[in-house]
């Protein structure tokens, strides 16, 4: 191989969960260190992307620095791959949507007994929460999708790899799994 | 589920529901129409009521509870002494269903889906209620008013505030025509009841088969089955009963034939069913009838009686010793899905509508596993026809691989909404011509799930050759906008959807997102493509036909109408699928916030 692709990994609102996953792949790790070199990722802490292959992305969308980072993911990678059913569906934390968003704030920092002067923060260094939490294909164009809560790192493994030879991904039987 | 507030069911109402379950002979397996009897009696099913059930029928809540949720006519919560629901097929639509439900919602201080404060009320949609031609149409606790107009729907707020009973509520509201604008051998025959039997009863049970197998005669219902091979193969199973099932679950949208036949042909459809039942060899039948044509259960009840006092149903009917049959009408409760078969028959067994795997087919292993032949009201008709005309006759109408009558089912944009019968090759020209149809974009051949025919199509033949259908005619002139219509038709498939396989209960709600995107100005290129790969996904994996056609509105309006689906688009690549910056905003109220983070732009 010619060339070592890039990859860029980041978790949005989710668990860092198929991040855990990803690095269920093991001794394979070395074999991919050869395969690619890793831009902005949780592995090395580089804070901002740089121009990617490959960008992987955790987690939905639920305020307004999810929007901007995947926003510099989209802007950066030539592929991007919504990974495990909170990027794909909003999962776990869009359990929220049905609730309104001012209530919420208003009982967690106004409300709820035990709170001394309690205010709804409000420093320009915060992000702002949206009023739902967002799927990623409802804000950025989403190319591949890989299911699970979280999917095994076999998946992970199986799916990186087709993609690094130029096949098209394909879980198939066994490894495809939703929850 | 929460507890809900109501008082106690007191000792007359325990004393009712077991009269009730008595009426039904304890059997589990009439849970449905129990289930309808305490929702007629009590306006929904209590906490209490399903426990009482519960412990009679000796089955698990869960079970009770499983089914009430499933059909959308049933409630296990209170939802007010009057439950409106507006018919919301396109051709409702059309006709301004939806400034009257916000007039009403209007008038009675109530948000749509929500019942009022005090209990009275509730108003929301429901899917077509097979009025289209004298619509827009509602249910007020399961009956039927058609004609609605700004008029008519103030006298129905004035009746709910001074609670008038339904029953002292003008007979006109309630009103259904049969707008029969063109007869032919079915609507125009003048038999006697009971004239096709005598001479079958002679006859005999192989010779019926035989007869229509040589008729030529398909299915109506819009698969097309050869009846012949159905009711042949049903006779052939072994099994210790055979069933006969008569569909008149008439739940695809645009489609109203069958209440028709079931208003005036009621004897021709039993004695299809009779016939069926002497060529089968069954001695049970069942009328299956949509929940939204509940107001003709009595009227079908009085002709089945009839039928009984003259020796047409019963014990040795006729006089042929051992020729017993009779037929029991099951009530559907608002379900689509219900029209499928095999979940027609889930239904009949008082279980949810869910569609079973195929094969094996009703024919060896249908209600209660034994050999069923389920066909449509309209086969039954025109399969009595072809006995009493005889084969070669009954094949010499219609075309070569269509043979006899259909009844069409006309709405929309024409001056003469309603039935029309033709021998099958009839072009969709001619039948725009008759029901007085000018400036014609398209028509939507059997509905959502048939076929959506352009102008330049128009020569085609209604036909199993060219375009089969169960019936539904509905026209759309220049002035409506036809991704609206399939907007309409997409968002009817994901409230149907029964929910048991995964690519039909999610594909069907991003569909309806997809399309909703676009509707909202927020659609680009790229969801042109994605619904593309929607479509396949639920065309080639779903588990059964309302998945696998569910698409069919998207597709065939986006090959003849793509304009109306690129106008509404932005030209960039990609757009966000919701106002970013508006998600913003209570946020922003809350903590007082409008510095620069405090916005995001819709595109970077």
């Amino acid at each position: 191989m010619s060339k070592k692709l890039r990859v860029a990994t980041t978790s949005l609102a989710g668990c860092f969960g198929c991040h855990m996953s990803f690095l269920d792949i093991d001794e394979r790790l070395l074999t991919l260190l050869d395969l690619v070199e890793f831009d902005r990722s949780p592995i090395n802490d580089i804070k901002h992307c740089g121009p990617c292959d490959i960008g992987i992305i955790e987690g939905g969308v639920c305020n307004a620095e999810n929007v901007h980072v995947l926003r510099e993911f989209r802007k950066n990678c030539k592929i991007i791959i919504a990974i495990g059913a909170c990027a794909i569906n909003g999962g776990l934390p869009a359990q929220r949507n049905h609730l309104d968003l001012a209530s919420c704030l208003t009982e967690v920092y106004l409300t709820e007994p035990g709170l001394a002067h309690g205010h709804i923060p409000n420093d320009p260094e915060l992000p702002l929460p949206l009023d739902k939490v967002h799927p990623l294909y409802e804000v950025v164009k989403i190319d591949y999708y890989i299911p699970g809560c979280p999917p095994s790192g076999d998946a992970i493994w199986k799916f990186l790899t087709d993609l690094i030879a130029g096949r098209t991904p394909e879980l198939g039987h066994g490894l495809i799994k939703y929850d | 589920m929460l507890p809900d507030n109501e008082t106690r069911i007191n000792d007359s109402a325990e004393l009712w529901l077991d009269q009730a379950v008595t009426r039904y002979e304890s059997d589990s397996s009439r849970l449905l129409q129990i289930l309808h009897e305490v929702q007629e009696r009590f306006g929904h099913i209590s906490q209490q009521a399903t426990g009482i059930l519960a412990e009679k029928l000796d089955i698990p809540r869960a079970r009770i509870e499983s089914v009430a949720s499933f059909y959308s006519f049933l409630h296990l919560k209170p939802h007010g002494e009057y439950r409106v629901l507006f018919s919301d097929n396109i051709t409702d639509r059309m006709l301004g269903s939806e400034a009257l439900m916000e007039q009403m919602c209007q008038l009675l201080w109530l948000q749509p889906g929500k019942v009022s404060e005090d209990g009275l009320v509730s108003i929301n949609t429901t899917s077509c209620t097979g009025m289209c031609d004298q619509g827009p149409a509602m249910l007020v606790n399961g009956r039927a008013i058609t004609r609605l107009s700004h008029q008519r729907v103030q006298e129905i707020a004035q009746l709910i505030r001074n609670r008038t009973p339904l029953a002292d509520w003008p007979a006109d509201f309630f009103r259904v025509e049969d707008n029969i604008r063109r007869s032919g051998l079915l609507l125009g025959n003048t038999l006697a009841y009971g004239e096709v039997l005598h001479a079958a009863v002679t006859a005999g049970a192989q010779q019926i088969v035989e007869v229509v197998k040589a008729s030529g005669l398909r299915g109506r219902g819009g698969a097309g089955f050869p009846t012949g091979q159905k009711w042949e193969a049903c006779r052939n199973a072994p099994g210790k009963e055979h069933y006969v099932v008569c569909n008149a679950d008439e739940g695809e949208p645009g489609t109203f034939k069958d209440r028709v036949l079931l208003t005036r042909q009621a004897d021709l459809v039993f004695e299809g069913m009779t016939l069926c039942a002497l060529a089968v060899g069954a001695s049970k039948g069942f009328l299956y009838l949509r929940g939204e044509y509940r107001y003709l259960l009595e009227p079908l009840h009085a002709v089945l009686q009839r039928r009984r006092d003259s020796n047409l149903l019963g014990i040795s009917i006729l006089g042929k010793p051992g020729f017993d049959f009779d037929i029991e009408i099951h009530l559907g409760a608002g379900a689509y899905i219900c029209g499928e078969e095999s979940a027609l028959i889930e239904s009949l067994e008082g279980k949810r509508g869910v569609p079973r795997s195929r094969p094996p087919f009703p024919v060896t292993h249908g209600y209660m596993q034994q050999p069923t032949a389920v066909d449509n009201v309209e086969t039954f008709c025109q399969a009595a026809l072809a006995v009493q005309m005889g084969a070669e006759k009954y094949r010499a109408i219609g075309t070569e691989k269509s043979s006899g009558s259909k009844l069409v089912s006309v709405s929309g944009d024409c001056a003469y909404p309603g039935i029309y019968e033709y021998p099958f090759g009839v072009t969709v020209r001619e039948i725009l011509q008759d029901c007085g149809a000018v400036n014609t974009r398209a028509v939507q051949i059997s509905g959502p799930s048939g076929v959506c025919v352009p102008e330049n199509e128009f020569n085609r033949k209604l036909g199993f050759e060219d375009l089969p259908t169960a019936g539904a005619f509905m026209v759309f002139d220049d002035s409506r906008d036809m991704f609206e219509v399939a907007r309409n038709y997409v968002h009817f498939f994901a409230h149907e959807s029964c929910g048991f396989c995964t690519p039909c209960r999610v594909g069907t709600s991003m569909l309806k997102q997809t399309m909703d995107k676009i509707a909202n100005g927020h659609g680009t290129k790229h969801d042109l493509r994605e619904i593309d790969k929607l479509d396949r996904v639920l065309q080639n994996t779903s588990h059964c036909g309302l998945g696998r056609t569910a698409c069919n509105p998207v597709l065939h309006t986006l090959k003849h109408f793509r304009p109306a689906y690129e106008n509404r688009l932005k030209s960039l690549d990609f757009k966000p699928a919701f106002d970013l910056d508006g998600s913003l905003a209570r946020a922003r109220q809350m903590t007082g916030r409008d510095d620069a983070g405090a916005h995001l732009k819709e595109t970077e």
